[in-house]
């Protein structure tokens, strides 16, 4: 059996298995019935609705698509383990996580680490370049966020602070 | 003379000091980050939202709907300078609009948007403020069963007209219908998929879904293209203004693309993209006056056209949003988001029960078309400036406004987690093909259709026919019916994919 769109396949076989979760997670809440709905009424419907187009998207995939297959093609994991990475990192940084015993160092020291762990989502990362571009970014936001916005950050790191 | 006493009380409202400072920050904001090349209104729009949590509700809303005109002539500049269309809707703009700055003729190329989009602009605002009054007063005979069925027909219409696959879209409507129910049941007290973590029970906020999807989704796929290829007319653009025969030529057809677009942008879907379609193949069946380019080769009416028709459908998609509290296209569920932060649920009530808010805001949305045209035609050389940034010094700021952006919606670290497992969401969509601004429509209607069903059925006992036996409930069922038919009509559905792909 041969998949005509790598891409609806995938898409279908996706919306069929979260449409089937919901589903399955809504039989827990009470259902009830049409005149007294339930909590998990409204989301089983739905949830059987999305497996229902999910099965249709890949019966499609099955039976035609764009020459070549349309396939996904190579994830692009270097971009999206930094950038995604560096957004988590920031927020690691920014606040400190508790449970693993991390301080927050704040938006300064969460700054520089998020420009330059994405700056690596790109070939021709420079050390040099993101520091003057984090430095330029991090007076920017101080101004802009913290004093003109007076937006509620921990600004500097906390050991610092107290 | 209602409609004077009120677009009075309204500029009343919008021309205070800080409401046009709001304004012209907004656009200015706007603009700033809609011309950054791969940024649509809707990624500009989430990431900017959070810097107007701390203001009045009137001035939020003011300085959000100058973000929004901002992001849209941000757009169009970046199409016609970059060859580079930021949304789909300046798809079109970029067919003319790039050959134009080619041959050296941006600057009247930029300006005929501009203007073009301002005409268009202060006919929507006019447009919206008429019949803002009589379909408030229709949408208060609405029952649930009737909204419920609107909301179908919102889903339905918002499909039909975008691009791509129709039941992928469709299903990612659902999906995002599915998306909005995480949270706390408001009618049980039941918080549903929240897997016991606290900051779930209040749903998955809406800012961090969007972000993730529209902001680093997008930033991903950027990232794995390489952008060699990319050309900027920079030191090209010199004379701003067109000359005689460019206006002379310009008008009907910026006419023509306000009438369509303004009439386009009222339907459930928005048709920003339709009528800028739309707008284009009209002027192309015209026929050239003596001496003109053809089109596809840097003709002004190419650009002047669908940009006037894509602002006026902007303006006219306001309409159901503020009348019946319904958002026909992405940008305006951000809207609607915007605006349950402030304590404003939009609809039929709003009129009534906050006109200063009603009315300053339909203002202020001709203030923020004027603004565009004071800030941009003279600042055009700025924002020429900010598009020969090199994309490595943009991206890492673009990723930290979203961080910062997303953090200070709550204060609280959560969102961030949230906006990174979206981003994933979002790259994994745009590797699948699936279109992802269905699914924030679905998000922000998922807890209203649920609630309008279940009274609905509440009052009939259960009896679906209830959809069925009220007329007007009816009515807007056949419609949805009659949209759906319609494209899947083996010729029209031929039709519409040779028009989404034509470009």
């Amino acid at each position: 059996m041969a998949v005509a769109s790598q891409k609806d396949f995938f898409s279908g076989l996706m919306f069929m298995i979260v449409g089937g979760g919901f589903a399955w997670g809504a039989v827990d809440y009470e259902i009830g019935q049409a005149a007294r709905m339930g909590p998990g009424y409204f989301p089983f419907m739905l949830g059987l609705l999305l497996v229902a187009l999910g099965a249709l998207v890949v019966l499609g995939s099955l039976r035609s698509g764009p020459p070549g297959g349309d396939k996904i093609g190579a994830f692009a994991w270097r971009p999206l383990v930094c950038i995604l990475g560096a957004n988590l990192v920031f927020g690691a940084l920014l606040v400190g996580l508790p449970s693993i015993g991390l301080p927050a160092f704040g938006l300064i020291v969460a700054l520089f680490a998020l420009v330059i762990i994405s700056s690596m989502a790109r070939e021709g990362f420079s050390f040099k370049e993101s520091m003057i571009l984090a430095a330029i970014l991090a007076a920017g936001s101080y101004v802009g966020f913290v004093y003109l916005l007076n937006l509620q950050f921990p600004v500097w790191p906390a050991f610092l602070t107290n | 003379m209602d409609l004077l006493n009120n677009l009075a009380l309204g500029f009343g409202v919008a021309f205070t000091f800080q409401n046009l400072m709001y304004a012209l920050i907004g656009c200015l904001f706007g603009t700033l980050v809609g011309v950054l090349p791969g940024l649509g209104p809707l990624a500009t729009i989430a990431m900017l939202l959070p810097i107007t949590y701390g203001l009045p509700p009137v001035a939020a809303l003011i300085m959000l709907a100058g973000i929004y005109y901002g992001a849209q002539y941000g757009g169009s500049t970046t199409a016609i300078l970059v060859n580079l269309p930021g949304e789909s809707s300046s798809v079109v703009t970029v067919i003319d609009g790039y050959q134009m700055a080619r041959k050296g003729r941006a600057g009247p190329a930029l300006a005929a948007a501009g203007m073009g989009s301002f005409f268009a602009g202060c006919v929507g605002t006019l447009i919206l403020a008429a019949f803002a009054a009589p379909l408030t007063e229709l949408a208060l005979e609405f029952g649930p069963a009737e909204y419920f069925s609107l909301m179908i027909v919102g889903l339905i219409g918002a499909v039909v007209l975008a691009s791509g696959s129709l039941l992928k879209a469709l299903a990612m409507i659902v999906l995002g219908l599915l998306l909005g129910l995480v949270g706390t049941d408001v009618n049980s007290g039941v918080a549903r998929y929240s897997f016991d973590i606290p900051e779930l029970t209040d749903g998955i906020s809406f800012v961090a879904i969007a972000m993730g999807i529209f902001g680093y989704g997008e930033i991903i796929s950027n990232l794995s293209q390489s952008d060699e290829n990319r050309e900027v007319f920079t030191d090209k653009v010199k004379g701003i203004m067109p000359t005689a025969t460019d206006l002379k030529r310009m008008f009907p057809a910026v006419l023509r693309g306000t009438a369509l677009g303004s009439a386009l942008g009222i339907l459930p879907g928005g048709g920003a993209l339709l009528s800028a379609f739309a707008a284009y193949t009209i002027e192309k069946k015209t026929k050239l006056k003596p001496g003109e380019v053809p089109f596809g080769q840097g003709n002004i009416r190419g650009v002047a056209a669908p940009e006037a028709a894509n602002n006026a459908g902007a303006q006219t998609s306001f309409i159901p949003l503020l009348t019946l509290g319904i958002p026909p296209n992405a940008v305006m569920a951000l809207m609607v988001g915007a605006m349950t932060i402030h304590n404003i649920q939009p609809g039929p009530q709003v009129m009534t029960s906050n006109p200063e808010l009603f009315w300053g805001l339909i203002a202020s949305m001709w203030i923020g078309n004027a603004m565009l045209i004071i800030l941009n035609l003279p600042l055009i050389g700025i924002w020429i400036k900010l598009l020969t940034v090199p994309y490595k010094w943009l991206f890492p700021a673009i990723v930290l406004f979203c961080a910062i952006g997303v953090y200070s919606t709550n204060n609280n670290s959560f969102d961030i987690w949230v906006v990174a497992l979206f981003g994933l969401i979002g790259y994994g969509f745009i590797k699948l093909g699936c279109e992802p601004a269905p699914l924030l429509l679905g998000l922000i209607l998922g807890p209203m259709m649920e609630e309008y069903l279940r009274r609905a059925l509440l009052i009939s006992r259960g009896d679906w026919s209830v959809f069925v036996t009220r007329p007007i409930s009816a009515g807007l069922l056949v419609v949805a019916a009659i949209l759906l038919t319609i494209v899947l009509l083996p010729s029209v559905k031929k039709k519409r994919e040779e028009a989404f792909v034509e470009d």
